[in-house]
């Protein structure tokens, strides 16, 4: 028997040409004619645009247009991404910025210089004055200060914004053991290495070419054909190699719809390449928040009440509430729950998703509360989570389709030698350094989304796979060549993988950890569909062993179909297509199919575990904190690649590390501007100050999903903040409970 | 000038120098990359970086911060790494001037290259040819006895490469996919590699 690829760590198949310099990201493909265009910001958080000066712009030599909403062509309104809609559009706000004499954020694209070169677009940016009308009334910067305006929202994603079970607050009082606190977090920035850009030329009046880093290309289609009111299929976008993406690029940002409309407006391509600064300015981040955590717990550590309540902020010009508590409706087990988000809306750059959204912030809170909860208790926090498994999801009421948590703690505590640590905090030192461990749970969805998928069976014995998803650097492409690999019985040589192209088949956008179960459904499908046609070929012919075959008595091996029962019989695909007189055989599958899905969906509840261990060194005189060890554990079905999905889950708790004790992008609440908008004072982990991080995974697969898979990208993110905080409790006896988690805090 | 998905994928798009400019302000510049001569017509501000990008048609060099603070520009110049964002191009005739292209290709890899995939050191590739031209550099630092920071005998000749220094002397190199593990062993790798020869 040959073996499986799938589970196999491959060597990434794109490797090759990223190791080389080979790989062509979007700003980097030699069109011919192209011209550079650079964005001016609005230096106002709210009000309007009296006028520009432009004129020293507009004499640069090299300059070709000038766009301002005087000037700009205009376009039509796009619609909000919304998570309800089949196919969101991608776009992050109803604003269309340049046809509107608003400003609506600091930082607000209000002009487009296009040049010849970069240089002169950019010295002539530099030269643009704009008069502005701020409004009357103060901008709202500050989430704390709007507090008083905060409301429900209808929605937090596709769930209620509430979830009460019993009577919390009732339970909480008359518990014998509770605490009941509030944690902070700042807003974040993704900063992928790779900035945010598009390249984009016109054919005519009603054909449009984008190459664009983007982590969903129908969605950037979608908002583009409404914008400029073209036919679909009459925008073609391209998103082959993305340099990592986080959540940011599942947004297309205003310079997406800029660079078509400037390359309009020139006639001929233009490209945008946004700097560092407008990264901060221009593309949204992660929300603040504020969270109250209540628990209260009968002596024995049994959960009586969960009380998880708080408040983010999105922009006045989106509406995305980041559901911070999605995570407490199926963690632990209460008879009570009070579970409910507010939003704010303030005058800044729209928020949106970032790795682990909600769950990320949501878990810090969560996961910390619990430690506090174990020390009210006198109890191990390890102890304090595995007494509140529940049997079913506690709010939603239907069974976990698959759920080990505590195998997550077993493995992560021995690998770690948990049992070793004195709960006491101050309890080691070496030097001036204070040494602290801690632990929590992590906890992310494993949702799916929609993907169709064509498969190409050639009479050479190689398969063609073809899929509009992305590879961002997570593996998709390597994992779902090894995955068509086994289903069609190839060596995976044999299978090429064709993505990042609106012209392929459509799929969903790639963010929230559901491109593995997504497209490996599909992939699924569409292969199993090419072995029924290959099947139903050679069973009409008396002469084929196949002749009587049933579906169900085959396997595909070996470049052929064979008998599970009698391994040496069954035929090759180049036979069966060489009778047919074929030179290759094609299928198309879309996932989910529909009505399975939707009562599997409903029957349980689809999440993914971890365990996260750390132990932290504080400097007692300078506060700083050193992570010194990681051990994460993580149950998110089967693994497709271990090398792959390994790195997804380092990557992940390096920027929860970060996270909890760098990373915060400041706004100056008196006029929104973002006094550390670089990378060189937003501090994203470095290789030095990191440990050597070691991850495991269980590897049990999930009986309800394809391949038994849950997606990996996310997971390890969650908990990593508070278990970075409860191992700097330990070690100093202060709790943090606002990150990140630097020096001034702890001195 | 449209490429298909199948051209993309696979590597296939041509390397293609921007036609000088009819403008009698630039200036001729003459870079050697990677062993050949490019004559240009830049302006006297073009830094090295975009002259690699968007003159020469060399865009293995990526930009990832334009100010000196993500390392993806790293090439190596006269064989000493310098962020290539923080340099003008005109500063650099006559020299050696090497970038990822010149270091291995995708049929005949640089030892440093092909631990990189072995060892997973990278995920969406973007920081990648900064974070090998850098170690290239780094390692011929140590080769040399350069100290870093973390260097505890300033005074010895013979760098112990701990996992420690490795770390210290890549963080210039910043890696927001997180791959610093996959970066640090395959760095130790060919470190060890070219010690045992
Ligand atoms: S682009 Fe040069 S250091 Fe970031
Ligand atoms: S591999 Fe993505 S930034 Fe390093």
């Amino acid at each position: 028997m040959r073996t499986k690829e799938v589970g196999r760590p491959l060597d990434r198949v794109d490797g090759r040409l990223k190791v080389t310099g080979q790989a062509r990201y979007t700003a980097e493909f030699p069109v011919e004619q192209v011209a550079y265009g650079v964005l001016v910001r609005s230096t106002i958080a709210r009000g309007r645009i009296l006028a520009y000066g432009t004129k020293a712009a507009e004499q640069t030599p090299g300059v070709l247009a000038v766009l301002t909403h005087e000037n700009a062509p205009k376009r039509h309104p796009t619609k909000e991404f919304d998570p309800s809609d089949k196919e969101p559009s991608a776009s992050p706000t109803t604003i269309l910025v340049l046809n509107t004499d608003e400003v609506s954020w600091h930082g607000q694209p209000l002009v487009v210089v296009i040049a010849e070169t970069l240089d002169q677009a950019e010295e002539a940016a530099s030269l643009v004055r704009i008069t502005y009308a701020p409004a009357e009334e103060l901008a709202k910067l500050s989430m704390l200060d709007q507090k008083t305006e905060a409301f429900v929202p209808k929605k937090v994603l596709n769930e209620k914004p509430e979830v009460t079970q019993g009577n919390a607050e009732e339970a909480l009082a008359a518990a014998p053991v509770k605490i009941d606190h509030t944690y902070t977090t700042p807003p974040y920035n993704h900063n992928p290495i790779e900035a945010h850009n598009t390249l984009a030329y016109w054919e005519g009046d009603d054909q449009l070419t984008v190459y664009d880093s983007t982590q969903y290309i129908f969605g950037v289609r979608k908002m583009l054909s409404e914008m400029f009111a073209l036919k679909e299929e009459n925008v073609r976008v391209v998103s082959a190699f993305v340099g990592g993406a986080f959540g940011s690029k599942g947004r297309a940002w205003p310079h997406v719809g800029l660079t078509a409309m400037a390359a309009k407006v020139v006639g001929r391509p233009v490209k945008i390449d946004l700097p560092r600064k407008d990264m901060f300015y221009m593309v949204g981040g992660r929300t603040p928040s504020e969270q109250r955590v209540a628990l209260g717990a009968d002596a024995e550590g049994k959960l009586q009440a969960v009380v998880h309540t708080g408040l983010t902020a999105s922009s006045t010009s989106n509406t995305f509430a980041e559901h911070f508590s999605f995570v407490t409706r199926h963690l632990y087990a209460s008879p009570n729950f009070l579970i409910q988000q507010k939003l704010v809306r303030l005058d800044m750059v729209p928020n949106t998703f970032m790795r682990a959204p909600g769950e990320g912030i949501g878990t810090f809170a969560l996961e910390s509360a619990m430690d506090e909860l174990a020390y009210a208790l006198n109890m191990d926090p390890i102890e304090l989570r595995l007494r509140n498994e529940p049997e079913k999801d506690p709010t939603m009421h239907v069974p976990f389709s698959s759920r080990h948590l505590k195998e997550c703690f077993a493995l992560g505590a021995e690998k770690f030698g948990w049992h070793q640590r004195n709960p006491q905090p101050r309890g080691r030192r070496e030097g001036p350094w204070l040494i602290g461990q801690g632990t929590a749970s992590a906890f992310y969805p494993a949702n799916k989304r929609s993907a169709e998928v064509k498969v190409k069976l050639s009479i050479d014995g190689t398969a063609l796979l073809q899929s509009a998803t992305h590879e961002m650097g997570t593996g998709t492409a390597t994992v779902q060549a090894q995955n068509a690999a086994d289903q069609l019985g190839l060596s995976v040589e044999k299978v090429r993988f064709e993505y990042g192209d609106s012209l392929l088949p459509k799929a969903n956008g790639s963010y929230g950890s559901t491109t593995t179960i997504t497209v490996g459904g599909a992939v699924e499908l569409a292969c199993e569909d090419l072995k029924r046609q290959l099947l139903r070929l050679a069973v009409k012919h008396p002469s084929s062993v196949l002749h009587e075959a049933n579906y169900d008595d085959l396997e595909a091996r070996d470049n052929g179909l064979f008998y599970k029962d009698n391994p040496t019989r069954g035929e090759t695909y180049a036979v069966i297509l060489a009778r047919e007189g074929k030179e290759n055989l094609e299928a198309q599958a879309s996932f989910p199919p529909f009505l399975k899905e939707k009562l599997e969906e409903m029957a349980y509840s689809f999440q993914s575990f971890g365990a996260q261990f750390c132990e932290v060194r504080v400097h007692e005189e300078t506060g700083e904190v050193l992570v010194s060890r990681w051990v994460g554990v993580y149950d998110c079905g089967t693994i497709l690649n271990d090398k792959t999905a390994r790195s997804q889950f380092l990557g992940s708790v390096t920027m929860g590390i970060g996270m909890a004790l760098w990373e915060e992008t400041h706004w100056d609440l008196r006029d929104g501007r973002i006094p550390n908008a670089s990378l060189s004072e937003y501090h994203v982990p470095v290789a030095a100050g990191l440990p050597r991080i070691e991850v495991y995974s269980l590897g049990i697969p999930d009986p309800h999903t394809p391949l038994g898979a849950h997606g990996a990208g996310e997971i390890a993110v969650t908990g990593a903040a508070a278990a970075i905080a409860n191992a700097v409790y330990h070690a100093t006896g202060k709790r943090i409970r606002d990150l990140p988690i630097t020096p001034d805090k702890l001195l | 000038m449209s490429f298909s998905i199948d051209q993309i994928l696979r590597g296939d798009i041509p390397r293609v120098e921007r036609p000088p400019a009819a403008d009698p302000s630039l200036v001729p510049v003459r870079l050697r990359v990677n062993g050949q001569d490019h004559d240009l017509q830049l302006e006297p501000r073009v830094s090295l970086l975009d002259a690699l990008r968007e003159f020469i048609g060399l865009t293995g060099t990526k930009k990832g911060c334009n100010q000196g603070a993500c390392g993806a520009c790293t090439v190596l110049v006269e064989g000493e790494r310098v962020n290539s964002c923080l340099t003008f191009a005109i500063m650099h005739q006559g020299k050696d001037i090497t970038t990822i292209e010149g270091l291995g290709t995708p049929d005949a890899l640089h030892p440093l290259q092909a631990a990189f995939i072995e060892h997973d050191g990278y995920q969406c590739g973007y920081c990648t040819p900064g974070q090998i031209c850098s170690a290239v550099a780094m390692l011929k630092e140590v080769e040399h006895g350069d100290a870093s920071h973390v260097t505890s005998d300033l005074m010895a000749t013979d760098v112990q490469l701990t996992d420690e220094e490795i770390r210290e002397r890549m963080s210039g190199n910043v890696c927001r996919c997180g791959a610093y593990l996959g970066i640090v062993d395959s760095i130790r790798a060919v470190y060890e590699q070219q010690k045992g020869q």
